[in-house]
């Protein structure tokens, strides 16, 4: 991967509303928003930010998020507990489709 | 690695960045605050000196048991003089550990005499080195303000910034000065922390963060404190050294100037302060100090002291300043823009 991801290209982010500026400029109004405190506080949402990153392994928002809650007042034993989440759900996902292998292998067997 | 101040400014200089970054004056007159200025001293803060029993990581004085530079009993006593003939109301007593300075005890008596406010910051381990027995009850005794440094409220953190055993010495010392009374609710016995960042990142925010401290040291340990406060680690000395060794330095440069935050460059501690040196030079504020850039004009030593001259001097800025107005500010009593 290290060929096509740059640490240095998190703070080009911005580039991309190169080309779609109005597109860009809706995008960061509803990030912005988003991420504002509200019913969840700024340090919730960024740990919430930290798990989703790792379930799609985003370099970029991993480290970005990684920044962001330990600005927001998270320690790494919080932040490796909520990667943690991410994973037990992504490991979970996997393993509950083995119903489908169930229902496939019941299918044609007699 | 140590550098020399000159070979910190060359680093910090925003020409010496692969990209382009603001110069702090700049960011100063584009906020109509160019050029900054005192507008009064209402903290006279003397480093007693450089001389340490810990050997921090993110140390901006580069303190340690090697240093030599120990404030002398003249200058000490160009210090009291400053006191009175002014009203300066707080003195807030730094270093190294100011109290390994054999004047200490003396400045604090005279300084309370005249009836100021004493701040001492504090590192806590030293309250239990046995050369200082009966120093905690000598804090108490004279109603001194301790401001003490504790970079977090679990070991691993706090001992990776600030030396192994360290944490487990602070938890002592902290529960040695909430037995004097210190930090006690509605105690008159002053007890404030001091957390910073263990490593290159920005302080949370310093009310959520307080709200944890208290939390987690009660439940934990049994401590109390009255308030915390949090300060910017300044890419001055072993941080610097730390951000270059580690690169991170461009990202953190890059992360301060970009948090600039005119509200809180109006309220710098600089601009209500005036910083002592070891040796009786006169600065802006203590990071000044370690980077050798004294109070501007042709008087800057105790001796010359004259409050009208530095009530509304203009302050030396540079680079490193954009540390005290990143996000919330940064002072010696945490945030200015929170």
């Amino acid at each position: 991967m290290a060929g096509y991801y740059h640490q240095e290209d998190l703070a080009r982010f911005g580039d991309v509303g190169k080309n779609a500026p109005e597109l860009w400029q809706k995008f960061n109004e509803w990030y912005g928003a988003v991420f504002a405190e509200g019913a969840l506080s700024a340090r919730e949402k960024s740990l919430i930010a930290l798990a989703v990153a790792h379930a799609l392994q985003c370099p970029y928002c991993i480290d970005a998020y990684t920044t962001a809650s330990l600005e927001s007042g998270s320690n790494p034993d919080q932040m490796t507990e909520a990667v943690h989440v991410a994973a037990a759900i992504r490991g979970g996902a996997a393993l509950a489709h083995a119903l489908q292998m169930r229902n496939a292998v019941d299918k044609v067997s007699m | 690695m140590s550098f020399a101040p000159a070979g910190q400014l060359r680093i910090l200089e925003p020409a010496a960045a692969p990209h382009p970054r603001k110069a702090f004056d700049t960011a100063l007159s584009e906020s109509g605050l160019f050029p900054l200025r005192a507008t009064g001293v209402q903290v006279l803060q003397i480093n007693v000196g450089k001389v340490c029993n810990q050997t921090c990581k993110h140390c901006h004085v580069d303190a340690g048991p090697h240093r030599r530079e120990s404030m002398s009993r003249e200058t000490a006593e160009w210090c009291m003089r400053v006191l009175e003939r002014t009203t300066i109301p707080t003195v807030d007593i730094t270093g190294g550990a100011p109290e390994l300075n054999p004047n200490f005890r003396w400045i604090v008596e005279r300084s309370r005499e005249l009836g100021r406010h004493v701040i001492d910051r504090c590192n806590l381990s030293i309250l239990l080195v046995p050369s200082q027995a009966g120093l905690a009850r000598f804090l108490a005794a004279h109603r001194v303000e301790v401001v003490a440094s504790l970079p977090y409220f679990q070991e691993a953190q706090t001992d990776a910034q600030r030396g192994e055993g360290v944490f487990a010495k602070s938890i002592e010392a902290l529960r040695l000065l909430n037995s004097l009374g210190y930090g006690q609710p509605g105690s008159p016995l002053k007890l404030n922390l001091v957390y910073n960042p263990a490593g290159a990142f920005l302080p949370p925010p310093q009310k959520a963060l307080e709200a944890d401290f208290k939390r987690e040291l009660a439940r934990r340990h049994g401590i109390v404190f009255h308030s915390l406060y949090t300060i910017t680690n300044m890419p001055i000395s072993r941080f610097l050294e730390y951000l270059l060794r580690s690169g991170n330095y461009e990202r953190y440069m890059d992360r301060l100037v970009q948090a600039f935050n005119p509200m809180a460059a109006a309220a710098v501690m600089c601009r209500t302060t005036l910083s002592v040196g070891w040796d009786g030079t006169l600065y802006d504020c203590d990071f000044n100090q370690m980077l050798d850039l004294p109070v501007r004009g042709e008087f800057s030593h105790v001796r010359e002291f004259e409050s009208t001259r530095f009530a509304s001097r203009v302050i030396a800025t540079g680079v490193h300043c954009f540390g005290c107005t990143a996000g919330s500010g940064s002072s010696c009593t945490g945030t200015t823009a929170g």
